[in-house]
């Protein structure tokens, strides 16, 4: 018995999930740096 | 080199070089990847699973890349004691590490249709986890010593001694396709020279440039985050000495 895969499924389910981890993680970078930035210049003001 | 080693210099230019790198980054990726897609050929063998490439051979490069920057970067605060080596080793820890789980799971989904299977224990797929579990200890190996630092414990070099010693898994990487049998396909592209014909090899170049310019941001951003957090912690904790004894003097 030979097994039939729609290809494109795999396809997308990779670009999915690589896109929104890269995406995800980026974002989340970014936005914890600029907390930490935020915090480091109140400490220094206050 | 030793003069970029600087934290003042290096947040000089690591404030226009973060949103450069992610934004050039996010732009060049993002045009392979639809390239790939919707442009480049379907292979004839494995038919349109073959565009998994254009981002299974980028992450898989950032992963082995991201331990080879944590060697160095190691090395660097071993033999130097530059503190901004070790904070960029700790920067590159995480996304090296999603890094590579999206290079397993992504080679994972392309095995299933290409190789009828979605995992072997041969030697590429099996060097490649023990690396994921050479970022998870790092990651364990340095909360504890940040922790044990902040006790007053005095300042490990554990996790940089660990940083390099890990570092032997990744010519095991390298080679395990041509030491071990392997379902793996061996290197397509090498020092000077390449299998693939140009159709994939453009897409995919962009694309592992793309993604090496959004890895490269991130670290910066976490860099600059580890820095922030130093920073505050200092000058609160003089802040608090301050407080008990008068007089204390400002170095941030």
């Amino acid at each position: 018995m030979t097994e039939t895969f729609d290809q494109w499924q795999f396809v997308i389910a990779a670009y999915a999930l690589g896109g929104a981890t890269t995406l995800g993680l980026a974002a989340y970078s970014w936005l914890a740096m600029r907390r930490a930035e935020a915090r480091r210049d109140k400490v220094r003001e206050g | 080199m030793h003069g970029f080693a600087n934290p003042a210099r290096f947040l000089r230019i690591a404030r226009w070089a973060t949103p450069l790198c992610l934004l050039l980054g996010l732009a060049l990726a993002t045009w392979a990847l639809v390239w790939g897609v919707f442009f480049a050929p379907a292979d004839t063998l494995q038919g349109d699973t073959v565009r998994i490439v254009y981002l299974h051979v980028p992450t898989a490069w950032l992963g082995m890349g991201g331990w080879s920057a944590i060697a160095i970067a190691s090395f660097t605060e071993i033999v130097w004691r530059h503190p901004l080596a070790g904070i960029a080793a700790r920067a590159v820890a995480l996304p090296g590490a999603v890094f590579t789980a999206l290079c397993l799971i992504t080679g994972s989904i392309w095995g299933r249709p290409a190789w009828g299977t979605w995992w072997v224990w041969d030697g590429r797929l099996t060097s490649m986890l023990v690396l994921l579990f050479l970022y998870f200890g790092y990651m364990a190996l340095d909360a504890a010593a940040r922790g044990s630092q902040q006790a007053g414990q005095g300042q490990s070099r554990i996790t940089a001694i660990f940083g390099l010693v890990g570092a032997v898994n990744i010519p095991v990487i390298h080679y395990s396709v041509t030491w071990w049998n392997s379902l793996h396909q061996p290197p397509s592209i090498t020092m000077g020279k390449s299998a693939m014909a140009a159709d994939f090899l453009v897409p995919l170049l962009i694309a592992t440039v793309g993604f090496s310019l959004i890895f490269g941001g991130i670290v910066m951003a976490r860099m600059r985050t580890i820095l922030a957090d130093e920073q505050a912690e200092a000058r609160l904790r003089r802040k608090a000495m301050r407080a008990q004894a008068p007089g204390a003097g400002e170095a941030w």
